[in-house]
């Protein structure tokens, strides 16, 4: 019987974990709780598939017990020889005056709603926030037939600058910038008000737009690992050179082992899947990004006592800082306790009162009681 | 393909989330916070819970997760 492998995730990582599998002849299941594959990053382009291997798709994984080798779907079980964690990362939220309106969305959040069928032909957008995938952002809006008035950069040029002999690691990136139109990017700006119509930046500027793409970095999904048992480094899940992490026969590869990108996801998922080594050492990489893209002390300071921090519970940021830790505003307020279980809320909260969230319990998701009663 | 928001019967691409359908029929409002605020889609992706509308009878349903289906009876708001 060959070695079953049970892949979380359908990304660019999970993809490549199943594409190593399958050569290696291993019976694969692919799980991902979106309609398709392709994860964030290829979403709407198309059906992505791996031959040979079983795709499970709508699926959200609730649960999984190490010691039994299964991971739960509600209540039905699904067993396996080897994990892989492919689980990706989700955007950053960092509050600001205004964040909660209908017109401001991540940066990722609007292009998979374009993705998904949005029109946007016409429509001003502004794309705002750091990293490298606001260019992305901003050239796939433009595509889309959107107009791009300002991508707003929150790191200085020098930073820029200084990460520019890694831009052409990226050609599309650099072309993408190029198709902009210099005048449209700039450095060293972010927002600081949204407002009805549209937002206004820290140069003073009040710019109307239709659409505030808004994204500040990427977050790893730890939680299911995390659940697992796996442990953390500097946030990220611990991982070696096979993408093993401390758990037996659980890997971890892609965004959740740092922020690196589909060459680094499709790297460590392939290997992994494989049960090879991976060739390449990607921390040099995942630590240069993570550097020359460093939020600036600023966007800490954006959120004033009215800002709505938790949107699940509508927690303003003055009685969270009332609070003693993750725990103490669980209880006073709520903070976390919403359907998104402080993944919007908690990775804001742990930058603006250094709060780390504490431990993960199932299930990791919302779930309904007739899913769990369910044999 | 058509669909039923509110009780008023929209046009919609098919191939499309539902998401992405209510906002390009110009329903920006999908659900109402805590204290009242009009809330829509901010991650995209399953995990804000944000979009969340009634499909067909279910509550809590994310939009952002759901292709529009003929016939769809979705309440927002």
């Amino acid at each position: 019987m060959a070695e079953r492998v049970v892949i979380l995730g359908a990304g660019p990582a999970g993809l490549a974990a199943a594409r190593g599998a399958v050569a290696a002849g291993k019976q694969v299941i692919v799980i991902d709780d979106n309609a398709r594959a392709g994860g964030q990053i290829w979403r709407g382009q198309g059906e992505r598939t791996v031959p040979g291997a079983e795709f499970r798709f709508g699926a959200t994984v609730t649960g999984i017990e190490p010691e039994r080798k299964v991971v739960r779907i509600a209540a039905q079980e699904v067993a396996y020889d080897r994990l892989i964690f492919a689980n990706g990362a989700r955007e950053l939220y960092l509050p600001f005056p205004g964040w909660t309106m209908p017109h401001v969305m991540g940066a990722g959040g609007l292009q998979a709603m374009v993705k998904e069928g949005m029109d946007v032909r016409g429509r001003r957008v502004v794309v705002c926030g750091s990293g490298p995938l606001l260019l992305a952002v901003a050239a796939n809006l433009e595509k889309a037939g959107a107009n791009v008035i300002r991508v707003a950069e929150q790191a200085n040029w020098s930073s820029l600058i200084a990460f520019g002999t890694s831009l052409w690691r990226w050609p599309d990136k650099l072309a993408q910038a190029a198709t902009l139109g210099s005048w449209r990017f700039r450095a060293g700006q972010w927002p600081v008000r949204a407002y009805a119509g549209g937002v206004e930046l820290s140069t003073g500027e009040k710019l109307d737009c239709d659409w505030v793409a808004c994204g500040w970095g990427l977050v790893p999904n730890t939680e299911l690992a995390q659940l697992a048992g796996c442990e953390l480094r500097g946030g990220f899940v611990a991982a070696d050179r096979f993408a093993a992490t401390n758990v037996p026969s659980i890997f971890a590869v892609g965004e959740l082992t740092g922020i690196g990108g589909v060459e680094k996801a499709e790297a460590e998922g392939f290997a992994a899947g494989a049960g090879r080594a991976i060739e390449r050492d990607w921390q040099e990489w995942v630590r240069r990004l993570d550097s020359h893209f460093a939020l600036r002390e600023e966007l800490l300071e954006l959120a004033e006592p009215e800002t709505t921090v938790c949107r699940c519970e509508d927690v303003p940021l003055g009685r969270l800082r009332q609070a003693t830790g993750w725990r103490d505003a669980k209880l006073q307020t709520r903070c976390g306790m919403g359907p998104c279980q402080g993944r919007i809320c908690g990775p804001a909260v742990e930058k603006l009162c250094g709060w780390k969230p504490d431990s993960v319990r199932p299930p990791v998701y919302p779930v309904r009681v007739k899913d769990l009663l369910e044999q | 393909m058509r669909i039923r928001v509110n009780g008023n019967s929209i046009e919609v691409q098919e191939g499309t989330s539902l998401a992405a359908a209510l906002e390009n029929a110009g329903l920006t409002l999908f659900r109402r916070s805590v204290k009242g605020e009009p809330r829509g889609p901010l991650c995209g992706m399953g995990i804000c819970f944000e979009c969340r509308v009634a499909v067909d009878g279910v509550a809590h349903t994310k939009a952002c997760q759901v292709q529009v289906r003929d016939g769809m009876e979705v309440i927002c708001g």
